[in-house]
């Protein structure tokens, strides 16, 4: 094992941290799409040199990037560094930038409405790539999840991207409503025992999986409560922060729900509560450990109106019995006047012997544990505000 | 010729410094000046205006001779001194967000 590199995503520009396998060194790239929001970076688990980078603005729109040798170069996709971004005969090498919902009658769904924060009809807009799920064997097929929810495939390394449709089409979707950031598809796995699984998460609609690779999928919700919807028992609705599971045990989901931490044992068709002792189940990133399956992360935030830790304290939450039974892991963590919150996609775990878990604040800072969790440090603290972090253990 | 200036970010994703210059052919329009550009430079597409609907997006402007004409149908002519050149085409990002 050569080290880790960890992909932050900002508000500001995507910044890359590079270590050995001790972790107590860290380098830190200058900013890459400086002054663009990075929803997302995620690197190839089949090439770990492919990283793939979702950058958007509310000015410009959305732009995905590629670096095919580990985040030193970038290029849109379709057009490498230093060649021309057209064929001789003017055509466009790629599109990379270009989402668009599928409603041929073959392959796709008519594009109704979802409602909106009032209940009221509205109709489906693209706005951004919340998301982005390289494929765990081909480089080049990569998973999109959008705002306004669906998602999204491309198999010709990012240039071009298809709707998998049988998701917004599902029965549900004009019942699908946006959370406080937007209606989006912001959690994708992929199960590493069978190909054709996926399990996805849109808040605030709820958790579905497919079981043929895309093209049919069912909400996976049973178990799942939510005081905020008129039915809180509902099939669809649910504000679904964060979903994790470990490679080891794909049928066991865990769940950061806005409010409330649950597990599935039966890949998601059932839910059960396993908030047990924490001092507010609310959050957004939830993770599992490396190599111990039934250890779990979660750092709570005081409430829904508060996006802040509780009491000033700045405390990752960690569960070994597989929720319920949670210990507060301190050490090297602002234990005083500590008000960042810490968003869905930014905790990620590495693979080294002793597993590192990492997480991004919206302060600024990332944190990173070399031993599991039992402490803590900054391996970076003043960048602008993180949105996502991930880490990829370098062979 | 048809002077363009882009903004910053948009100058960096095109790979071009100061000011862009296109042929265009036929009646100078927005329209036909996006066309020109989008063609040159295709990483554009999606940027400045929605690439299905071709709507300008919401935060961007287009300014020239001193006139605000992001209101203008894309269809409309361009004032003379930008099809002549005398005068840039500014595409802007609006200022938001103090």
């Amino acid at each position: 094992m050569s080290g880790v590199r960890v992909l932050v995503g900002t508000r500001k520009g995507a910044f890359i941290l590079t270590s050995d396998a001790k972790r107590e060194r860290w380098d830190i790239s200058s900013p890459h799409f400086a002054g663009w929001e990075i929803y997302h970076l995620k690197g190839s688990p089949a090439d770990p040199n492919r990283l793939y980078a979702s950058q958007s603005s509310s000015w410009f729109g959305q732009i995905i990037q590629r670096s095919d040798d580990g985040g030193k170069t970038w290029h849109q996709p379709g057009t490498p560094p230093g060649e021309p971004t057209t064929t001789p005969d003017g055509t466009p090498k790629g599109e990379s930038n270009k989402f668009v919902y599928d409603t041929s009658p073959e392959t796709g769904k008519p594009l109704t409405t979802h409602q909106w924060y009032d209940g009221t009809p509205h109709p489906w807009e693209f706005k951004r790539v919340w998301h982005l799920e390289p494929s765990l064997t081909d480089p080049d097929t990569v998973y999109a999840g959008v705002e306004d929810a669906a998602l999204f495939r491309s198999r010709d390394g990012g240039q071009s991207w298809q709707e998998l449709a049988g998701l917004r089409g599902h029965g549900s979707g004009p019942f699908w409503q946006p959370g406080a950031g937007g209606m989006c598809l912001h959690t994708i796995i992929l199960d590493p025992s069978n190909r054709d699984r996926i399990f996805i998460a849109i808040s605030s609609a709820g958790a579905f999986r497919t079981d043929d690779a895309g093209k049919t999928w069912q909400p996976i919700n049973r178990g799942l409560h939510s005081l905020y919807i008129p039915n809180p028992t509902a099939e669809v609705g649910h504000c679904v922060h964060r979903i994790a599971m470990n490679r080891s045990r794909p049928d066991v989901l865990f769940m950061q729900k806005h409010w409330d931490v649950m597990r599935s044992d039966d890949a998601g068709e059932s839910w059960h509560e396993i908030s047990g002792n924490l001092p507010t189940d609310f959050g957004f990133a939830i993770d599992v450990h490396a190599h111990e399956p039934n250890t779990i992360y979660v750092v709570p935030i005081k409430s829904d109106s508060e996006h802040f830790p509780p009491d000033g304290k700045l405390r990752v939450y960690r569960s070994r019995t597989g929720g319920n039974e949670w210990e507060a892991l301190t050490k090297g963590l602002p234990q005083n006047d500590c008000y960042v919150n810490v968003l869905r996609d930014a905790m990620a775990v590495d693979s080294v012997d002793k597993c590192g878990v990492y997480f991004g604040t919206t302060g600024g800072q990332v944190y990173a544990s070399a031993d599991g969790g039992d402490s803590w440090a900054p391996i970076v603290r003043d960048l602008p505000a993180v949105v996502s972090v991930e880490v990829q253990t370098l062979p | 010729m048809i002077r363009v200036t882009l903004p910053a970010h948009l100058r960096k994703l095109a790979h071009v410094d100061g000011e862009v210059k296109l042929d265009v052919e036929g009646q100078v329009t927005q329209r036909a000046v996006l066309d020109a550009l989008e063609a040159r430079y295709p990483m554009l597409r999606g940027t400045i205006r929605d690439q299905v609907t071709q709507k300008r997006r919401a935060f961007v402007r287009f300014f020239a001779c001193q006139e605000d004409l992001s209101h203008e149908p894309p269809d409309a002519p361009l004032p003379d001194a930008v099809a002549t050149g005398a005068e840039p085409l500014m595409i802007v990002g609006a200022i938001a967000g103090g």
